[in-house]
């Protein structure tokens, strides 16, 4: 049952479920990532942060999250 | 006497830039871009470890707003990789000032000039501030100048080696022709050659290993700070000449 409520996307690389209708904001509240420390590519395309709450993840999206991280 | 050194009309007070890879902690990290007294760090772009998401954040330790994250392209070896990290760089939080590098050689990490040439010429379309690690060839640096980069950083020999400048005069040449800041980046292994790029007229240095993998990094990290000062009063004061023979220091005359 709980199957039809759910979808498979690829994150970072990795497969992930999620709710059917999850937005990019439910999903950074769920990995409890503060949206001004990431930038998040759906499917190649960088995606703003003002349309998180707009965007709808579909199943076997690639959705890619990327932070800092030391470098030189 | 004030000496600013301004890239895209910022001002910093520190010519020396760090890289922030390779520390054991980030609490060594912070530590070091503190010794060194730098305002301009570099950063990498990566995937977010969604399996290990407590792991410590950067800037946690480092804050982007009291010290400028330079974004950079490491481990990208074409126009698009390089394109893509740093537009999501600049999505990241309004970065526009970064640093290009598309390397052409795993093993000499060397820079694909080409592609390097190539995707600085979209960037500054795009409205990004490029500093642009390339090599020490002043034909190519002309080139980098004519489509927009705001700072040139030519290497001093190849990326972690340590080795110290090893075409001074190409870095001079480099350093004459050019009316961006021309900033020494990779190769730097001890305090002695970042003086001597300082030496050379270059207006920074940009290091990361010779402080990361030195045994003790903080105490390297305010050498570094050292060298590059004192590199830089030397070019400003402008060194005696180079003579072949003896020049005694006390007078000559009136000897007991």
């Amino acid at each position: 049952m709980n199957n039809l409520n759910v979808a498979k996307i690829q994150l970072n690389g990795i497969p992930y479920e999620i709710n059917d209708g999850t937005n990019l904001n439910e999903l950074l509240n769920k990995l409890k990532i503060q949206k001004n420390k990431v930038a998040i590519e759906v499917n190649g395309e960088i995606v703003e942060k003002n349309k998180y709450p707009n965007l709808i993840l579909n199943k076997d999206d690639k959705v890619e999250i990327v932070q800092f991280i030391g470098g030189g | 006497m004030e000496d600013i050194f301004t890239i895209a009309n910022k001002n910093f007070n520190s010519r020396l830039i760090v890289g922030t890879g390779k520390y054991k902690s980030f609490e060594e990290t912070a530590n070091a871009v503190k010794a060194a007294g730098a305002d301009i760090v570099t950063v990498a772009v990566r995937r977010i470890n969604i399996l290990d998401k407590d792991q410590p954040l950067l800037m946690d330790y480092l804050d982007p707003k009291s010290i400028t994250y330079l974004p950079n392209t490491a481990g990208c070896y074409s126009s698009e990789e390089a394109l893509r990290t740093l537009r999501l760089a600049r999505e990241m939080g309004g970065w526009r000032l970064v640093k290009l590098e598309v390397l052409g050689d795993k093993k000499t990490l060397y820079p694909n000039m080409i592609e390097t040439i190539k995707s600085t010429e979209v960037l500054v379309k795009e409205g990004f501030e490029v500093m642009v690690y390339c090599t020490d060839d002043p034909i190519m640096t002309k080139k980098l100048e004519d489509v927009g980069a705001c700072a040139i950083m030519p290497l001093g020999a190849p990326i972690g080696s340590g080795i110290g400048i090893q075409n001074k005069i190409n870095i001079a040449l480099i350093k004459e022709q050019s009316s961006v800041p021309v900033i020494v980046d990779a190769g730097v292994g001890t305090a002695s050659d970042a003086t001597i790029a300082m030496e050379l007229g270059c207006d920074g240095v940009l290091l990361n290993t010779a402080i990361a993998e030195a045994k003790n990094p903080v105490l390297m990290a305010e050498a570094m700070k050292h060298a590059v000062i004192a590199g830089r009063k030397a070019f400003k004061a402008g060194r005696m000449q180079k003579k072949q023979y003896a020049s005694a220091s006390s007078p000559q005359n009136n000897l007991i």
